[in-house]
């Protein structure tokens, strides 16, 4: 696969690695036990550990503990035994102890990978350095006042996991399918809720470009984005604005810099000599964190089965492809979905193939156009699998079965009470068939003499017109076939 | 006269030979006579008679019921306001009452005041407090003496007779030094006994709370009543509490003392070396065998907590930024302005140095050579004690290198000021328990203290040592 992008002079690479803060989904926070809901009044979940009152004191919230080591599985890593919490110190308005909880030296999960898919059917391991704990900080409200800055406290403790990648990401579109992935490996873990846009699943790009096979170049830091087409978006601009400055002699700045989503546009926050000291140090306050393997067992026995395990599960079982398999399971409830569709009738196991054509291209645009969510679809994966059911019986075509599955999607019914209501059954009665295409032959002398005298292509308007009379329902394969053999005998 | 005592206050409440009201009304009247000292940094009458009429109210049977009892300004209280003796936290009412007041408080006690202390804990004087110096009780006239500190308002309050104990902390020696100054019990726990929840922090792996009275018996009794686990404080520790009165004993026969050479240090005014002496000579008598020991990283000590204490003390005063509470400077024109007049407004001249000491040891590049380095001779602090105290049941050495000194005697020679930590330190570095007991007068007839130190979770054993020597020293 040629990644490369063009300059004006030579081609270059992208090097991309990747931090993702993700929320832990928990109800407190994780030195405190306040709240952790989302969209409540500013300041109405904070406590006074929270709101760094004079001598209080941070406690650990087990449950955040577990659940990031139940992520570190997920991401097939090292959990680490002991780690330690340390204190990131610097002044911000919403940062009201002075600094941040985080852990540094000794991170809670070490060295990990998780696989991309690609649709011709490759796929690509992106490495992970380590994952973290941390305290969220709170919210600075700018526009409240004119002349007045307010403060939320509400997601300040608010536990979050920060994921870093290797530098193996290489193009805009991996760093998508990579953030992807793991928010779908964190939704099936039910570690974090993966809603991006209440800002649960944030990322900070890590980007530099370089010509193929030499050094790493100097890379920059584009902050906290929250969609994954606003992370393709800043890596494209960004690594364009890299690589004009290259070409035209420059050399790339190791900055900090911000993406302004209404421009597309990245400009520095900060540079090297402006960047913090965050004086990292334990923080006292709490005692390293320890973690047995017999703990580590158990959490590990509670996992649920992940997407690549259940990829290869259902390209085993149902022969399907590498990628149709890792779409269905992008997403634990189409996965479910499709679990729950395919074994409903034991027919449907060699039929495979058509329950996922049915759910991922006709139900999906279904969904889509109405605004649903699958979770919440008309049609149960039980009703599906029945529609399907009759498709593979030849009991109806494949193109009534769409306006079948219109009319379930809509009325609520099942596909069986449709099509007996309809009377939209398959004809499939050779003498009714025969009947219809005899009035269409009749009906139609001019168009026979033309087939008769080579014009094959007309068999696609016998073929319409018959279907028009049989209101689509005769089984197209047996009127092909009555329908050449009696134009052939004309001959 | 006779020395007051909780303990017989106690039984005199018990039998109604006074009220609880009466006991009290006295405790007020010399409060009232002394404001002079400056001893409190809040004090109400007509709280304390709240209180004390809250309590006639209540007729079940307390521990401490009645009992007056001054409170170090470093603990939150709801009742009264707590200021660290700093201007930023000048107006400052917690909504939550510390986790060893509340003890105290649920034992029926009396809180006459909230003690004056260095800023934030931060000095060995009590003279860096923002609203002045309290001056040692036992001073003479025309010569203000300091009381040491930094819990200098909690021991002169009980060495002035102001209450009948009262509540200090102890990072590096701040309720032994002024006990010692004061002519006052003082004992700090071992690092975890006590929760360190609602005391506004200095440095957090050294900080412990204590107590300060009038005798042995007395701090054993209030010791218990504010010890125990808090799962608030993830370093407060699981272990079963003592009833340290009921089992103290005085009998030290066969019992083992350490003597650590390297606390004999150049220019320590002979009358110290003198009454460390003497309290060795009197456990000889008492059956204890003498035992040598040598703590050779004693010397590195005071530079470790020196860096360690201003490393966490910068990270923790960063909650005090004008933003959520306390003081905010007038001039704000942008947030880095609002923290920097704020901060420099707002702290005084030790707490500002300590945070920039604290600031450059964490910085990156000098982490490794100044805080790391730390950590690893505290560790060998620590295995030094270790091995010690496999050769002897407790540790007795000076308090501190004097008797207290002139008010603002040192107070421009912040040097000469850490110096007076030099006995105190090395047990907090290791998180041992220590108590300091008046044990012989100076020249000038100005009591001077005797440190035991005891091992981790031991302070029965400190207490028996102690009260051994208090009583053969009365």
């Amino acid at each position: 696969m040629n990644n490369l992008i063009k300059g004006e002079k030579h081609d270059w690479e992208m090097v991309i690695g990747l931090e993702i803060h993700a929320q832990v989904k928990s109800n407190s926070k994780l030195f405190s036990s306040s709240s952790t809901k989302f969209g409540s009044l500013p300041n109405s979940q904070v406590s006074l550990v929270d709101a760094a009152m004079p001598g209080m004191l941070p406690v650990i919230n087990k449950y955040c503990v577990e659940q990031a080591v139940k992520t570190g599985v997920g991401l097939n890593a090292k959990i680490n035994n002991y780690s330690v919490f340390d204190r990131k110190n610097y002044f911000y308005a919403d940062l009201p102890q002075g600094y941040q909880i985080s852990q540094y030296k000794y991170p809670i999960v070490g060295e990990g990978k998780v696989t991309i898919d690609f649709k011709d059917g490759t796929s690509k391991d992106i490495r992970i350095v380590r994952l973290h704990l941390e305290q969220d900080a709170g919210k600075s409200l700018h526009d409240q006042n004119p002349s007045k800055t307010y403060v939320d406290l509400n997601r300040s403790g608010v536990a979050l996991m920060e994921i870093v990648s290797e530098p193996d990401i290489r193009t805009p579109d991996e760093a998508g399918m990579y953030i992807s992935k793991i928010r779908s490996i964190l939704m099936y873990l039910d570690t974090c809720d993966g809603n991006m846009q209440e800002g649960s699943l944030r990322a900070d790009v890590n980007i530099s470009v370089r010509k193929p096979g030499e050094e790493y170049g100097t890379r920059c830091e584009i902050k906290n984005l929250n969609s994954i087409k606003f992370i393709k978006q800043a890596i494209n601009y960004e690594a364009k604005r890299q690589i004009e400055i290259l070409e035209s002699g420059g050399s790339i700045e190791q900055n900090t810099m911000l993406f302004n989503t209404s421009t597309g546009k990245t400009r520095p926050m900060r540079n090297k000599e402006e960047a913090h000291d965050y004086r990292y140090f334990p923080d006292p306050d709490l005692l390293p964190l320890e973690i047995s393997e017999e703990e580590i067992g158990k959490i590990k026995s509670s996992i649920p089965e992940l997407p690549d395990e259940l990829k290869n599960k259902f390209i085993d079982n149902y022969k399907l492809s590498n990628y149709d398999a890792s779409v269905l399971t992008a997403d634990k409830q189409t996965s479910d979905y499709f679990n729950q569709s395919i074994n409903s009738d034991p027919e449907l196991k060699n039929h495979a193939k058509i329950v996922v054509n049915w759910i991922t291209s006709e139900l999906f645009s279904l969904l889509n156009k109405n605004n649903i969510e699958l979770k919440n679809s008309p049609v149960s994966p039980e009703n599906l699998g029945q529609l399907i059911k009759l498709i593979s019986t030849n009991e109806i075509s494949g193109k009534i079965a769409k306006d079948v599955l219109e009319d379930m999607f809509s009325s609520g019914k099942t596909a069986k009470q449709i099509v007996d209501d309809k009377g939209l059954q398959q004809v499939t009665d050779q003498g009714e068939i025969e009947e219809v295409i005899d009035e269409v032959i009749k009906d139609n002398p001019k168009m026979v003499e033309q087939y008769l005298g080579g014009k094959d292509k007309l068999l696609g308007f016998f073929v319409g017109q018959a279907m028009k009379k049989t209101k689509g329902k005769a089984n197209p394969k047996i009127l092909n076939d009555i329908l050449k053999n009696k134009l052939n005998k004309k001959n | 006269m006779t020395k007051p005592s909780l303990k017989k206050t106690l039984n005199d409440l018990e039998t109604k030979k006074i009220s609880i009201k009466e006991l009290n009304q006295d405790y007020l009247k010399q409060i009232k006579e002394k404001e002079n000292l400056n001893i409190f940094i809040y004090f109400s009458e007509d709280n304390v008679l709240e209180q004390i009429e809250n309590l006639e109210k209540d007729n079940s049977t307390k521990k401490l019921n009645g009992i007056p009892i001054a409170v170090k300004d470093l603990f939150c209280t709801k009742s009264m306001p707590t200021t660290a003796a700093s201007k930023i936290l000048e107006n400052f009412n917690p909504t939550y009452e510390s986790f060893v007041t509340q003890k105290l408080l649920d034992e029926g006690s009396i809180f006459v005041g909230k003690t004056n202390l260095d800023e934030f804990a931060m000095g060995s004087a009590t003279n860096t407090s923002f609203f002045g110096n309290t001056i040692n009780p036992l001073s003479k006239k025309n010569e203000p003496l300091a009381p040491g500190g930094s819990s200098g308002g909690s021991a002169a309050a009980v060495a002035a007779d102001l209450c009948l104990g009262a509540t200090g902390t102890d990072t590096g020696g701040s309720i032994r030094q002024p006990a010692s100054f004061c002519g006052v019990v003082g004992i700090k726990p071992t690092y975890g006994l006590c929760s360190r929840w609602g005391i506004a922090a200095f440095a957090s792996s050294l900080d412990q709370a204590g107590i300060f009275s009038h005798n042995v018996e007395d701090a054993s009794i209030l010791l218990k009543s504010i010890a125990g686990f808090d799962k608030r404080d993830s370093t407060s520790a699981k272990v079963d509490i003592p009833n340290y009165f009921e089992n103290l004993d005085d009998d030290l026969n066969g019992k083992t003392v350490g003597i650590p050479k390297e606390y004999s240090i150049d220019g320590t005014p002979m009358e110290i070396s003198q009454i460390w002496e003497d309290a060795i000579k009197v456990l000889e008598k008492k059956g204890v065998k003498i035992k040598n020991i040598s703590l050779p990283h004693t010397k590195y000590a005071l530079p470790t907590y020196y860096i360690i204490a201003p490393a966490e003390a910068s990270s923790n005063l960063a909650r005090y930024d004008g933003v959520k509470y306390g003081f905010r400077s007038e001039e704000i024109d942008s947030l880095d302005a609002m923290y920097e007049n704020t901060r420099a407004q707002g702290f005084g001249r030790e707490v500002k140095r300590r945070i920039l000491i604290g600031t450059y040891v964490l910085s990156a590049g000098y982490y490794d050579a100044y805080y790391l380095k730390a950590q690893k001779v505290r560790k060998l602090i620590a295995d030094d004690f270790n091995k010690a105290f496999q050769e002897c049941d407790f540790i007795v050495t000076p308090t501190a290198p004097s008797a207290a000194f002139p008010l603002n005697e040192k107070q421009n020679d912040p040097i000469k000021m850490y110096l007076n930590d030099v006995f105190t330190v090395p047990a907090s570095l290791a998180g041992l328990p220590g108590i300091s007991i008046p044990f012989g007068k100076d020249k000038n007839n100005l009591p001077l203290g005797i440190q035991i130190l005891g091992k981790h979770f031991d302070e029965q054993q400190v207490f028996n040592a102690a009260l051994s020597l208090e009583r053969s020293y009365e």
